[in-house]
């Protein structure tokens, strides 16, 4: 059921526009007031999440120290693993948000018999994650083009790079298929693994059909399908400058293709998705270890209870003369 | 307790013979058919330890003292015991972004899976760190967030019982706070901090195990965990003392509580009572005695350990404040922390937050070397490796590192010091001084990536037994990996748990290898002014019948 229920969901979500485009309710429905309606949420969502976060205190400065620290001076520190001052810190945190710098360091351990112990390299996730993640940029920033005109330069550039291979009419984006590939990666690693299959729940299998979905319909669309590109972005354009109008002859599978991307974004302000804004705000990260050097201040600090001098030479003042140890009070 | 010791004829899973290496290192992965949600945990003997005693929570004026056992059915929470934690999650999630940041960020990528020790070890695939904190997270979830309120177990949730609480004692107790995860964690999700949370919601309701709690108490009184009384300490030091004047043939001063002095020492207590820690505490007096240094010991802030830090946040800072007062009203310039682990956690990370600012203190100098420890300028605390690197590296120190040529040396990293504070380099300059034999682990296990002893926060108790030999199978397999390459026989750390409880894993993964403080290897190897020729080491073991190595396996 954690694996079925998504699926069913992502799939249902997939099928209603296409259903509902049949008539001309469902067109407004699904072409116009959902991409209303998931932009408010995402935006309205995401702004939120993040101001509940940022207003949470940072009582105490935490880093997870990945290197060498900075001390004496003829002991040369790691800067990035271990940064100590914000130079640092922001070159440990580029590191992290464009490179998964962390994820990199993974190992795989394996129990042999001895007993012995054998740590291997484990990249996968990695490379599967990077590709992921970077595949899925370079398909938003080539989906400028139906949302803007003029259509700024670089889209153009992304485009061309992107379909450098020339295989089929119109060229197969290389960035298509390695995000359907790297989704359905992580999907079957998640499956594969016994561990990772126990600790699953039904929002980690979720969002990978969703992007699957929208990975499968886009491709539909672009290689298929061969739908009215221009119709596409006149009613994209409409929506934007809130003048929306329903354009004719649209294919079914557009609005399939756009009421899951606006799912999508109205389920990203409650999902785990939001690691993609939460990570800046990791306290392990994004702080320099410079403890010792700069005192860090808890906002809500107060004051305890302690056990005094005063009177733990009360209690033992008299051992403490016998034994020739100084004390305050005769 | 040397091996040989403690075997009896019919040992209990509070014993190490109870356990056999084979059988242990016999892990199933295999996850239960029933879903995590549904499985409880084992409540056997050898992975839990003994609950808190009523009279040291009503000392410290904490929640619900009575006598009660994990064994039973009730656990005898306050009537209402649901609100309590409800409550103390909110108010947490309010107060540190860590926490609201860690319930919310997780997508289960499972990298953290195979990096617990207590999993590699044991299996059980609520040791993953990942689930550790679901057990948290799915209450949180279920109470918490929109999703969890409208579709409850589907958005991951689930109801907070009696039976959950019962877990989250289990597995918070299986965990040592040691950060491994954390590295390889893309968010940098920190299971310490979940278990922290954990543990400081448990503490509301009265449920914590007596390994801390007792140290706790005694630490608020009488200044260490031990509840060493003020003479008790001078005695000790004084036996030290004898033991070095054997050694040395130098007598030595033990200035306690001295108004005056340059400097306070502050050391964990288990190194006053516990072997192999003392003969480290020897090597603090005798580096003084030759330095010359003007510093005083301390009976009232006489631990650097912090088992609060096991606690909760408020009782980490009731212990940590007797150092900063302490060190006011003695009038020293600075202080100076012998070497420990999760010490270094709370002085690094937490006391000038919590205690300080000690404006009151000046900005550490060497008085040996003129050296300026900056990187202390605020908290003015520096690490006794920091100190000693220093003074070598500025040739202070007569060192004859051939003392030690019987020794094949491995170094074990300590958790906290490596992954809170990233002192890597310091011991490994000072090792390759005082000895001649020094060989690392695999990198995998060493430095940012290093394993747990398998009892670090407070979990080094015997009653843990099984865990601590599961949990202790990385560390003590890199261990056996160098005894059977290099013929290593000597562990060294630089943490008061890890010589007490490292000794343990070795007999059992690396039997043969024996585990040694930073500054014992020092200050055998330190050629003091006016000392007699060294026939023995602090141990009082004849130099020379260990100068043939025995105990080497193979060369190199």
């Amino acid at each position: 059921m954690t694996i079925l229920l998504p699926l069913v969901v992502a799939g249902v979500l997939a099928v209603l526009p296409a259903l509902g485009a049949h008539v001309t309710a469902g067109r407004w429905f699904f072409g116009v007031l959902f991409p209303y309606f998931a932009l408010v949420v995402f935006l309205a969502g995401v702004t939120l999440r993040v101001l509940k976060w940022a207003k949470a205190p940072v009582p105490f400065r935490i880093p997870t120290t990945c290197g060498q620290q900075q001390s004496l001076s003829w002991i040369k520190s790691s800067r990035l693993d271990n940064p100590h001052d914000t130079v640092g810190t922001i070159g440990r945190m580029a590191l992290e948000v464009l490179f998964f710098r962390s994820l990199f360091r993974n190992t795989r351990v394996e129990l042999q018999a001895g007993p012995r112990l054998g740590y291997g390299s484990a990249k996968w996730l990695w490379a599967g994650g990077l590709a992921f993640h970077y595949s899925f940029l370079v398909i938003i920033l080539r989906h400028l083009r139906y949302f803007t005109e003029p259509v700024p330069r670089f889209v153009g550039w992304v485009q061309s790079l992107d379909g450098f291979l020339e295989v089929g009419v119109p060229p197969v984006m290389i960035t298509s298929v390695v995000l359907v590939g790297a989704v359905g990666f992580l999907f079957l690693r998640r499956v594969w693994s016994p561990q990772l299959r126990y600790l699953s729940l039904p929002a980690d299998y979720f969002p990978l059909f969703l992007i699957l979905a929208i990975g499968a319909s886009g491709l539909l669309l672009r290689h298929v399908v061969r739908t009215d590109i221009v119709g596409v972005k006149t009613h994209m354009l409409g929506v934007l400058s809130f003048h929306p109008a329903l354009v004719d002859g649209l294919h079914g599978l557009f609005y399939t293709h756009l009421f899951l991307v606006c799912a999508l974004f109205a389920y990203f302000p409650f999902s785990k998705l939001m690691h993609l804004a939460g990570v800046f705000l990791s306290p392990t990260r994004n702080l320099a270890n410079n403890n010792r050097r700069v005192r860090h201040v808890n906002p809500w600090n107060y004051p305890v209870t302690v056990h005094t001098y005063e009177e733990y030479e009360d209690e033992f003042r008299d051992k403490m003369k016998a034994a020739g140890i100084p004390v305050e009070k005769e | 307790m040397s091996n040989a010791q403690r075997l009896s004829a019919d040992p209990k899973p509070d014993e190490m013979d109870f356990y056999d290496p084979q059988t242990v290192s016999q892990v199933d992965y295999t996850p239960p058919a029933a879903g995590w949600m549904a499985t409880k945990p084992d409540f056997r003997p050898g992975t839990w330890i003994y609950p808190g005693k009523a009279k040291h929570l009503e000392y410290l004026g904490m929640a619900n003292p009575r006598d009660w056992s994990p064994a039973d059915e009730d656990w005898k929470l306050p009537e209402n015991w649901k609100e309590i934690l409800l409550n103390g999650i909110k108010e947490r999630l309010e107060k540190y972004r860590s926490f609201q940041l860690f319930m919310d960020l997780c997508v289960r990528c499972g990298a953290c899976a195979d990096k617990c020790h207590f999993f590699i070890g044991g299996g059980d695939p609520k040791n993953m760190p990942v689930l550790r904190a679901e057990l948290l997270r799915s209450v949180y979830r279920n109470d918490f967030t929109t999703a969890g309120k409208l579709l409850g177990k589907w958005a991951g949730g689930r109801e907070l019982t009696v039976d959950v609480v019962k877990e989250w004692f289990y597995y918070f107790f299986q965990c040592t706070e040691c950060r491994r995860c954390s590295v390889y964690c893309p968010y940098g999700i920190d299971t310490a901090e979940i278990t922290m949370m954990g543990r400081e919601l448990l503490n509301l309701l009265g449920l914590n195990v007596n390994w801390i709690i007792e140290p706790v108490a005694n630490c608020f009184r009488t200044g260490n965990h031990l509840g060493i009384q003020p003479h008790g300490l001078k005695d000790t030091l004084e036996f030290f003392a004898e033991d070095i004047a054997e050694v040395t043939g130098i007598e030595l001063e033990i200035p306690l509580n001295k108004k005056g002095a340059d400097i306070l020492f502050v050391t964990p207590s288990g190194d006053f009572l516990a072997e192999p820690g003392v003969y480290t505490c020897m090597g603090y007096l005798m580096l003084f005695h030759e330095l010359g240094l003007n510093y005083t010991w301390s009976t009232y802030a006489s631990e650097g350990g912090n088992f609060g830090l096991f606690t909760s946040h408020e009782t980490l800072k009731r212990l940590n404040a007797k150092i900063y007062a302490e060190a006011k009203r003695l009038g020293v310039k600075w202080i100076l922390g012998g070497e420990c682990g999760h010490m270094w956690r709370v002085l690094h990370q937490y006391m000038d937050t919590m205690n300080g600012p000690a404006d009151f203190l000046e900005v550490p100098v060497s008085p040996i070397t003129g050296t300026r420890f900056e990187h202390a300028a605020s908290t003015k605390m520096v690490h006794i490796v920091e100190f000693t690197a220093d003074l070598i590296r500025h040739n202070k120190l007569k060192l004859n590192p051939s003392i030690n040529d019987g020794l094949r040396v491995t170094w074990h990293d300590s958790c906290n010091p490596a992954r809170a504070m990233g002192i890597l380099e310091e011991p490994r300059s000072v090792l390759r001084n005082v000895c001649n034999n020094f060989f690392e682990m695999p990198p995998q296990t060493i430095r940012e990536h290093t394993f747990c002893c398998g009892g670090g926060a407070g979990l080094g108790t015997d009653e843990f037994m099984e865990m601590r030999l599961r949990g202790g199978l990385p560390r003590g397999n890199a261990v056996r990996y160098v005894q059977d390459k290099f013929g290593v026989n000597r562990l060294a750390c630089m943490c008061a748990i890890d010589r007490a409880t490292l000794t343990t894993v070795c007999d059992f993964w690396a039997p043969g290898v024996q585990v040694t403080g930073l500054h014992e290897l020092v200050a055998n190897a330190l050629v003091m002014e006016g000392q007699k020729e060294r026939e023995l080491n602090l141990r009082l073991e004849p130099l020379e019948d260990l100068a043939g190595g025995d105990e080497v396996t193979s060369g190199e």
